[in-house]
């Protein structure tokens, strides 16, 4: 274990905790308040990756903005508070599936990458101009198709939550 | 220095739990976060690989599913606040005009 990796443990256990109290906390407000701890985390180890542009957008887009959206939501509909009435009947079910999951997942990733064995590799320095070539060099088409698309959500979000004028 | 394996295991962590999310709340608003918790595994496992592999195209990808969150969160959120307004809830077990 090297340092950057004990570094990794320690931000993928609170980005852990973070998304378990996320699903399971009782209050809907405290349940977006935990997303930015899973979603800063994230971004953490962005940073110990190298990444430092899609960690900062991390941080930009999911903490500042998509949080902010959802505590805007939670606003406007004045959801109720307490476990019951936010969860339905199928907790357990859906705990065993999800454990299900995870128990494949990590059997699969256990069996193709050997755990033990594997070799660690050092973060990637990816500087910001290096990813502005690598997207406008090989992905310009694709670029274009997702401005499009948040053009087309940004549009398609007014007209759903504008008011009805009454005629 | 970082082994790839720990990375896709935190980020299986993270789409369990989106999953569990997904399966037992009620909550419309409480659905769309536990979504955004599995494009948030996604996009670890592509950053992760994007660093072992040393090639940027992981990381782009990474900026392209984040983009398509953010239109996903807009959207979805303008639609559960439609159906606040005209049916007084958000649970997504009452909304059941279309079933069967």
């Amino acid at each position: 274990m090297t340092g950057q990796e004990y570094a990794f443990v320690v931000i993928a256990v609170i980005g852990s905790i973070g998304a378990l109290a996320v699903v399971t906390a009782r209050n809907v407000v405290h349940a977006a308040l935990y997303l930015v701890v899973a979603l800063g985390s994230v971004g953490g180890v962005y940073l110990l990756l190298g990444a430092e542009f899609v960690a900062w957008v991390q941080i930009l887009i999911y903490v500042g903005a998509i949080v902010i959206l959802f505590l805007f939501g939670l606003m406007l509909t004045r959801a109720p508070i307490g476990r019951e009435t936010l969860d339905n009947q199928q907790q357990g079910l859906a705990a065993f599936v999800s454990i299900a999951v995870l128990a494949g997942l990590v059997f699969l990733i256990d069996d193709a990458f050997h755990l033990r064995h594997a070799r660690p590799f050092a973060e990637f320095a990816a500087p910001t101009g290096n990813v502005g070539s690598a997207i406008f060099r090989g992905f310009v088409l694709p670029f274009e198709a997702v401005s499009f698309l948040l053009l087309a959500a940004l549009i398609g979000a007014v007209v759903l939550a504008r008011k009805d004028e009454p005629k | 220095m970082i082994r790839l394996p720990l990375i896709l295991i935190f980020s299986a962590v993270l789409f369990s739990a989106g999953v569990y999310g997904v399966l037992a709340r009620r909550n419309a608003v409480l659905v769309l976060m536990s979504i955004e918790l599995m494009l948030n595994a996604v996009n670890l496992n592509l950053v992760g690989f994007s660093a072992s592999l040393r090639s940027l195209t992981g990381q782009v990808f990474a900026l392209f599913v984040i983009a398509v969150a953010a239109a996903e969160a807009g959207i979805g959120l303008a639609i559960v606040i439609l159906i606040f307004r005209n049916r007084e809830t958000i649970n997504v077990d009452e909304v059941n005009l279309l079933k069967w």
